[in-house]
């Protein structure tokens, strides 16, 4: 038995939500225990397969593809190896073969394609895994070349605002300059969103591929990454990928013997979530306060340090090496109408089953909650979901038969924004998840526009009385008001769309608000 | 004792990380982001320095380290703990995770408990959103926290 066993690769996720359930001490306690069983055992630590209630989920290499066993625990570690799950032998905490869980298995994972499976900082296992295939196409087309490819696809921003991304390559491609950025919005904000945090830890080098097809194609020869400084992990994998990547030659002067030259380094955020907006996020990267800049002039043509700057969300940016790669087809073939390709989904809040689900646009949000998110985690009809953060609408029961679209949910009021699905079960009060809009607001709003920094509080003051009975319909009528001030009157979305969850909050469950239906 | 560390020693780290940083474009953030990750916080006593070497005005250096929740003016206990306060840790029962750090610590956010040992904050989103509610210690992340878990952590840092 023993001889069999030697050698065997266990997979452990270094991924920082399954650090968070215990993933550490599962590592130590096993490599601890094949030491005192004389075992000899090779431990990688992967990425997380985005099945974030089974964390942590140990994978055991096998000549049938990996075996799973999860939720482990430290103390499960013993009874593991006494049922000798080296061997891939049953165990109450079996998974089965990692890809044939359903769960997995109906995925669409062209983002995530190795997330999950590869050790994220090795650059051989990422270049054994199809990385640096889509750079390597676009080193032999020219700017203009690679910007069609990413228009003909489809791929709109993922950061939220759904732009599309080849229209933005293609006006920094026509500008004239000594000097072009590449910036990555990786200021993660929005509650109910992890998938910029999953590639980041677990596919570091995606994202610095896709920075350097953008800037070969746009002829940017410095990136900045700038990170939530909430996501200390993120930055020691970027780091350490980054540096990988320059010792190998694919980032830096020539980059594999082209005539490129791209340079990216990472600068952290300071947790100011109006710098996800990305005139606020350049003017911090120039070392200031992040106040919103008005618009014209677009980032595009004056941009960081007044120059053209392509800005995008990390999963737009981590979704180029896949499009340069397989073509610009194969990306568009996923999807529905205009929302071409597929959307890395991010099930969170109270569900059973919450995690990263990437498939292509035009599941709806019932299928998501249910077939993949297992109903709520309390056991209690699902009453509310937010989708798309902070600024995002709530949206009740009745539609959840929408297909997420970008466009079919402007359609009902309500975005898909980052992807981030967050559920709540029937104890939710939504007038305090309305007054929370107001309060995230006021806190977050960097003060440059009055609707925003005004409006925000005005707001928690008008909803506190609405909340205490007080004059309902005087009180409805005026915070009506102030909501069409601040959509139309504000600088940028996060004071723009706060009436988003305060409206949608109030127009679908009024009877939260004291409002007679 | 490190409480006691005198205004010259604070200055002549500041002096080191300048020198290491001031060449930087858009030097300011990664400046502060290494004097807090080196003392702790980012004195008001260092913003005439940091001022006079990146030619700004003291006011300036004083707008950007007060419009970032990131950065704090005074040393914090020795331990950090931030409770997520964002929707999806709410969707979870955060608000009574964060009423019961309050009532245990006797604290607020942005304050240190008594024996010097818990600094609380509050922070939106740690991106655990899958396994709410959140909690971070010291840079590291907690997931599905029960108030019997958060006083567990409390204690093994008080310990």
């Amino acid at each position: 038995m023993t001889a069999l066993n030697i050698g065997t690769t266990i997979y452990i996720p270094r991924d920082s939500s399954a650090l968070s359930m215990g993933a550490e001490k599962v590592a130590i306690a096993i490599a601890q225990e094949a030491k005192k069983r004389g075992l000899e055992v090779t431990i990688t630590r992967n990425g997380s397969r985005g099945l974030y209630w089974l964390e942590t989920m140990v994978e055991v290499a096998t000549d049938n593809g990996r075996v799973a066993y999860g939720p482990v625990k430290a103390i499960d570690v013993p009874s593991l190896f006494d049922a000798d799950f080296l061997n891939a032998k049953a165990h109450p905490l079996s998974l089965g073969l990692t890809e044939e869980i359903d769960w997995l298995k109906k995925q669409q994972r062209l983002t995530f394609a190795r997330v999950g499976i590869t050790d994220p900082v090795s650059l051989e296992d990422y270049v054994a895994h199809d990385g640096y295939k889509g750079l390597k196409n676009a080193l032999v087309l020219t700017g203009a070349e690679i910007v069609k490819a990413v228009s003909d696809s489809g791929l709109r921003g993922r950061g939220g605002a759904a732009f599309p991304t080849g229209i933005k390559w293609n006006t920094v491609l026509g500008c004239k300059s000594d000097q072009k950025y590449i910036v990555c919005n990786a200021d993660e904000g929005d509650s109910g969103t992890f998938s910029d945090r999953m590639i980041m830890e677990d596919d570091p080098f995606v994202l610095i591929e896709g920075m350097t097809i953008a800037g070969v194609a746009v002829g940017a020869t410095q990136g900045y990454i700038y990170l939530r400084s909430e996501y200390p992990h993120a930055l020691k994998a970027l780091n350490e990928a980054i540096a990988k990547a320059e010792a190998a030659g694919y980032l830096g002067n020539k980059i594999c013997g082209s005539t490129h030259t791209f340079n990216l380094e990472v600068r952290r955020a300071a947790g100011a979530y109006v710098c996800g907006e990305e005139t606020s996020l350049l003017e911090s990267l120039e070392g200031k306060r992040g106040l919103v800049r008005f618009k014209p002039p677009l980032p595009a043509i004056e941009g960081l340090f007044g120059k053209p700057t392509v800005v995008n969300n990390v999963i737009s940016l981590a979704t180029v090496p896949i499009i340069l790669d397989k073509g610009a087809q194969y990306y568009a073939d996923y999807g529905m109408g205009r929302s071409r390709g597929t959307l890395p989904i991010q099930l969170a809040g109270n569900l059973k089953h919450g995690g990263l689900v990437e498939l292509a646009f035009g599941i709806t949000l019932r299928e998501l909650l249910y077939d993949y998110g297992g109903g709520s985690a309390t056991g209690k009809p699902i009453r509310a979901v937010q989708v798309g953060g902070p600024l995002g609408a709530f949206l009740p029961e009745s539609q959840f038969d929408k297909p997420l679209d970008y466009e079919a949910f402007t359609n009902i009021w309500a975005v898909v924004g980052h992807g981030g699905i967050v559920a709540f079960d029937d104890t939710v009060e939504m007038a305090k998840m309305a007054r929370y809009a107001f309060e995230f607001c006021a806190i977050e709003s960097c003060g440059k526009c009055t609707p925003c920094r005004i409006g925000s509080t005005r707001g928690v003051e008008v909803i506190d009385k609405i909340i205490a009975g007080k004059d309902t319909v005087k009180n409805v009528k005026l915070l009506r008001d102030l909501s069409d001030t601040m959509l139309n009157g504000s600088l940028c979305a996060l004071g723009g769309m706060t009436p988003y969850p305060v409206l949608s909050a109030m127009n679908h469950f009024p009877e939260d608000f004291g409002i007679v239906k | 004792m490190q409480d006691l560390e005198t205004k010259q020693d604070l200055s002549a780290k500041v002096d080191a990380l300048i020198a290491q940083y001031r060449h930087m474009l858009g030097a300011l953030l990664p400046l502060l982001h290494a004097i807090q990750d080196d003392i702790g916080y980012v004195p008001e006593s260092s913003y005439p320095q940091i001022a006079k070497a990146l030619s700004l005005s003291v006011a300036e250096v004083h707008g950007v380290v007060t419009f970032y929740h990131h950065f704090r003016t005074h040393k914090p206990g020795r331990h950090v703990v931030q409770i997520c306060r964002a929707e999806s840790c709410q969707s979870m029962g955060s608000g009574a995770l964060e009423a019961h750090a309050k009532k245990c610590l006797n604290v607020d956010y942005h304050q240190t408990t008594s024996d010097d040992a818990i600094t609380l904050e509050a922070v939106y989103c740690l991106g655990n959103c899958a396994l709410s509610p959140a909690v971070m210690m010291d840079g590291e992340v907690y997931g599905r926290v029960s108030a019997a878990d958060l006083d567990a952590l409390i204690a093994e840092a008080r310990a």
